[in-house]
């Protein structure tokens, strides 16, 4: 990783460059009775199936002021369109810390367009918080003070997958499919940390493109090179059309699906529900049509939130849980501030979060960060599809530990 | 071997959804002289329709009817309202309506129906997989509606005497008028019948690559390929050429260059055929008027 | 600044004086300075990008306003002059303005190369052949092969210059400043081709081929040529807004740039150079008010917008401005 280490010098330098942008101002975005807090969502075009968390967020902070607001100060929630274009997203950004003057940035969704701000954010030492992907980058302290992510990275939930085949079928041949981009390429990445040398001899990959129209020839390859085990790292479009030909095909490898990719109603619905038996995922998040959550006290807190604030959100649409997650621990960072708000204790309350647990995310999957380890999930649990919903087996199991 | 077998069964699976798209373009190309670039925007909307029709409890071939009817509306609508008064005007602005075009239509759809993977039906189903699973029931039976929409298409243009106006209007519009040919009436139904393609070719892909606003961005390129490799004016050769670039796509894919470069391939064939045979393999060769 | 003349239309400047055009000269490069110092760093950094996108905007009327040769893909050049700057910045420690020239060559040469095969056709393949190539511009860019030096999927860094001499300027200010003056010189020389006998030449290509032909002009050498130059200009403004975001990734070069390029053009105005100032300014602003206007799809707004120039205003803004010239200056006594 030569590139990583001439980026930190790089930055180094920047910093050094650009000592008068820091002392401007003592707090930015707070004032007697307000906190100002910014973020970005894909509100538009074709990403914007995410634009929920924003709404999601938007009525948590919402909820929040009508209870009152944390340390006597209302949250002010600013959130822009970059219609997941990375310089949109700079562009916006810059908005909201130069012009708006943002007390810090909160759960900006997507992992090319965080690139694009990631060492802007940490020259100009603005929290960037609980981002809204699963990229495996954003813990990375040393290099990046100043962001942190939330959910449990793809190349965690990889590493889980290959534990569990090497537990499972210590000689499978795995076949892996993934997308060819930041997202996919993470899967590559942690099966590659378990299975380490071996992975060129266990392993056959290929890979699709967003804009492919079927991956029937990859699934016909990695069937035709002798895979027993399948893993999938692809968008829900894609994942339907892997488990209904994997079916259709008549092939039965133990297969393994991305948990971005396993809604009930956007993936297994469409691919057929009594197709994709069988198949295996993660989660840390409860699943909201689980019975077993009908009278779990969590649950119950979010469906009167939804039902309060949200009233016409999509109940089975995961983002809700998702971004119900990502608020509760910013309302928490807040919370810890006290009566100061200034970038630096925000920061260092975000890194100082002591285990909790969250209303939507499983029991034993706590929320928690140190200064030095800024993986903010790092639990989660296998579950297997059953032909009508997802059904928790094993452990909850602890990934990026480092 | 058995993978190479299985890589082509695949390949003109997948053709022949560029078949049918590629049928589309042809049809706009033949009868105005252009080509629509809003072709795939126009194809989802139309499958949105008829998504909406099935999902109101409508049996699927009335849906499918009534969409292609719909289509056929919106598409003479178009070039009644958008087209028209910019008949004279230079190929720019032609370009510049279809893209104007791709843009409402395609940011409508996903704003009305929202981005999020949807099933749609098929209307050919089978209990037992067909060749061991190389091919569903769909796929056979949308390359058999593919090739009865080409059969159609060849039999209006060949014997029918509206057929034989609109060829004659598109390939020289001052004499057609002069033999009492309504030449603009024409090129609405050719927009008309270029849409309604459109819907068919919408309907029967759906199933297989599930329906969301951006299904077709992919599609359109390697039907541009598929209509340039079989020649632009030759409905026939845009359907072969559609096959083609299919089975060439997967094969290329799984042995040549790689996954990661198949939609470079669409490219690479456009390129190549524009410097070896401009006119494709079964058009006709294009001189410029002087 | 040169492109005020045209704005007067060609009577007004032609009619001046010498010291009529030095006073407009003055002015205008105090108009072209003076932002960078009462604006706000992100004001600062929006009209930086406006500048870039009028320069892309620039290279594609070069070939499809002047020339009449459609092109869909001038997206790939932004992206591939972007791409030779980063990496020539990141891997090889070159400064910023050593790899201006080269990010230019290999644009030009991309463009002679894509240019070659479909321009020997009609505009129609050319149009196809573009809108392939946007398309496919984000795949080639993450391939395995290119990967060690485009950074693949994860895009490369970039730092600012820092202003040299040890000006008292931000970098914010320095880029600002940088960038005005290369695309006042790419702005000045386009000028200089479109009013030369090239760029007659160019024009009754685009107007009349067959006669342009007639007289003896090798019509696809020239139109090749052209679109090498186009590419050229574009991907200089490619090179220059990596440099301004400090960040590449094949994310940031899909098909939607080369859309917002076209609709830049034929907003700002077809065929004008000060056109291309309107477009890249629109580019830039028009997707914020769109977002004003109806959050859930401004992309219907930008096709709304673009067909209705198309009907009422197919010269753009350029086109309006010069509509409101002729008017005043017949009206004068």
């Amino acid at each position: 990783m030569t590139t990583s280490r001439r980026t930190l010098i790089l930055t180094t330098g920047a910093l050094l460059a650009a000592p008068r942008l820091a002392a401007a101002q003592e707090t930015p975005g707070v004032t007697a009775t307000e906190i100002r807090i910014g973020s970005t969502n894909a509100l538009s075009g074709p990403a914007s199936t995410y634009s929920v968390i924003t709404k999601c967020l938007t009525a948590m902070f919402q909820r929040l002021n009508d209870q009152g607001g944390v340390g006597g100060r209302k949250i002010a929630f600013i959130a822009y369109d970059d219609a997941y274009q990375p310089p949109r997203t700079l562009e916006q950004t810059r908005r909201l810390v130069e012009q708006d003057k943002v007390a810090f940035l909160f759960n900006q969704l997507g992992t090319p367009t965080n690139s694009a701000i990631h060492r802007y954010v940490n020259q100009r030492k603005v929290p960037h918080l609980f981002l809204a992907t699963g990229a495996d980058k954003w813990a990375n302290p040393k290099e990046y003070p100043w962001t942190i992510g939330w959910q449990p990275s793809y190349r965690t939930e990889a590493q889980i997958y290959a534990k569990y085949i090497l537990e499972q079928k210590p000689n499978a041949k795995i076949g892996l499919l993934y997308q060819n981009d930041d997202f996919g390429k993470d899967y590559l990445h942690g099966m590659k940390d378990v299975l380490g040398a071996r992975f060129d001899a266990m392993v056959k990959t290929a890979t699709n493109e967003a804009t492919d129209p079927t991956i029937d020839s990859q699934i016909v390859s990695l069937q035709a090179a002798g895979c027993d085990t399948l893993v999938c790292g692809i968008i829900p479009r894609f994942a339907a059309q892997a488990i209904r030909k994997v079916h259709d095909l008549g092939w039965k490898p133990m297969m393994f699906m991305t948990n971005v990719s396993v809604s009930a109603g956007a993936v297994m619905q469409p691919a057929g529900p009594e197709k994709g038996v069988g198949l295996i995922t993660s989660d840390y998040r409860k699943d909201q049509s689980d019975p077993a959550w009908a009278n779990d006290p969590g649950m119950a807190e979010w469906r009167a939130f939804m039902a309060k604030y949200i009233a016409d959100g999509d109940l089975s649409d995961n983002n809700y849980t998702y971004g119900y997650g990502a608020g509760s621990t910013m309302i928490q960072v807040l919370r810890q501030c006290g009566n100061d708000f200034s970038r630096e204790n925000v920061m260092k309350q975000a890194t100082n979060i002591a285990p909790m647990d969250i209303a939507t995310l499983l029991p034993g999957v706590q929320v928690q960060t140190q200064p030095g380890n800024y993986n903010v999930i790092r639990q989660m649990q296998l579950q297997r599809w059953d032909g009508k919903s997802w059904v928790r087996f094993g452990k909850v199991i602890e990934g990026a530990n480092t | 071997m058995n993978g190479l077998a299985h890589q082509i069964v695949a390949g003109i699976a997948t053709g022949g959804i560029y078949a049918a798209v590629a049928l589309a373009i042809v049809m706009i190309y033949q009868a105005t002289h252009h080509v629509n670039f809003a072709q795939g925007e126009m194809a989802t909307l139309s499958t949105f329709i008829a998504w909406s029709m099935i999902n109101a409890g409508m049996p699927y071939w009335v849906a499918f009817f009534a969409t292609v009817a719909v289509s056929f509306a919106i598409g003479v609508a178009i070039e009644r309202l958008l087209m028209r008064p910019v008949q004279n005007a230079p190929e720019l602005t032609h370009v510049g309506v279809f893209i104007g075009l791709l843009l409402i239509i395609g940011n409508a759809t996903g704003w009305i129906f929202g981005y999020t993977t949807k099933s749609f039906p098929s209307p050919f189903h089978s209990d037992k997989p067909l060749a061991g699973g190389l091919i569903s029931a769909h796929e056979l039976g949308s390359t058999v509606v593919t090739l009865a929409v080409l059969l159609l298409v060849w039999a209006f243009f060949r014997f029918t005497r509206l057929g034989l106006a609109m060829r004659a209007a598109a390939y020289n519009p001052r004499s057609a008028r002069l033999v009492g040919i309504r030449v603009g009436w024409m090129l609405a139904l050719g927009w008309g019948l270029a849409a309604a393609i459109g819907a068919v070719a919408g309907m029967m892909v759906a199933p297989i690559v599930f329906l969301d606003p951006t299904m077709m961005l992919g599609i359109l390129l390697y039907a541009f390929a598929g209509a340039l490799l079989g020649g632009i004016d030759n409905p026939m050769g845009a359907v072969i050429g559609g096959f083609v670039v299919g089975v060439l796509e997967n094969l290329a894919g799984a042995y040549v260059v790689g996954t990661e470069l198949k939609l470079t391939v669409a490219l690479a064939i456009i390129i190549g055929v524009l410097v070896v045979r401009p006119s494709g393999l079964f058009g006709r060769v294009v001189y410029s008027r002087v | 600044m040169t492109r005020m003349d045209e704005s007067l239309g060609p009577s007004g400047a032609a009619g001046g004086s010498r010291a009529w055009r030095a006073t407009l000269l003055t002015l205008g490069i105090f108009a072209a300075v003076a932002p960078a110092f009462l604006l706000e760093s992100f004001q600062l950094f929006q009209l930086t990008m406006a500048v870039i996108m009028a320069l892309a905007v620039l290279g594609l009327n070069i070939v499809t306003g002047y020339n009449g040769q459609i092109s869909l893909g001038h997206g790939a050049f932004f992206a591939v002059g972007a791409y030779v700057t980063a990496i020539l910045m990141s891997h090889f420690d070159w400064s910023f303005w050593a790899t201006l020239p080269v990010a230019a060559l290999v644009c030009a040469a991309v463009g002679y190369g894509v240019g070659f095969p479909a321009l020997r056709l009609g505009g129609l393949y050319l149009a196809l052949t573009t809108f392939s190539l946007a398309v496919a511009v984000p795949q080639i860019l993450k391939h395995k092969a290119l990967e060690d030096w485009t950074g693949g999927v994860q895009g490369l860094f970039l730092v600012k210059p820092d202003p040299p001499f040890g000006l008292a300027v931000t970098p914010d200010q320095w880029m600002y400043l940088s960038v005005v003056a290369v695309a006042a010189l790419c702005f000045w020389g386009t000028w200089n081709l479109v009013h030369s006998r090239i760029g007659r030449a160019l024009m009754a290509i685009r107007d009349n081929p067959t006669a342009a032909q007639a007289m003896g002009m090798d019509i696809s050498a020239l139109k090749t040529k052209t679109f090498a130059a186009s590419a050229m200009v574009t991907g200089i403004a490619g090179a220059l807004s990596a440099v301004a975001i400090e960040f590449v990734a094949p994310d940031s070069f899909t098909f939607g740039v080369s859309i917002t390029l076209f609709v830049g053009m034929v907003v700002g105005g077809v065929a004008s150079i000060l056109g291309s100032l309107f477009g890249g300014l629109f580019v830039l602003f028009v997707p914020n008010i769109a977002e004003a206007i109806s959050k859930a799809a401004p992309g219907v707004i930008y096709g709304v917008i673009l067909i209705l120039f198309l009907f009422l205003l197919p010269g753009g803004f350029a086109g309006l401005l010069r509509q409101i010239a002729a008017r005043l200056t017949r009206r004068r006594p």
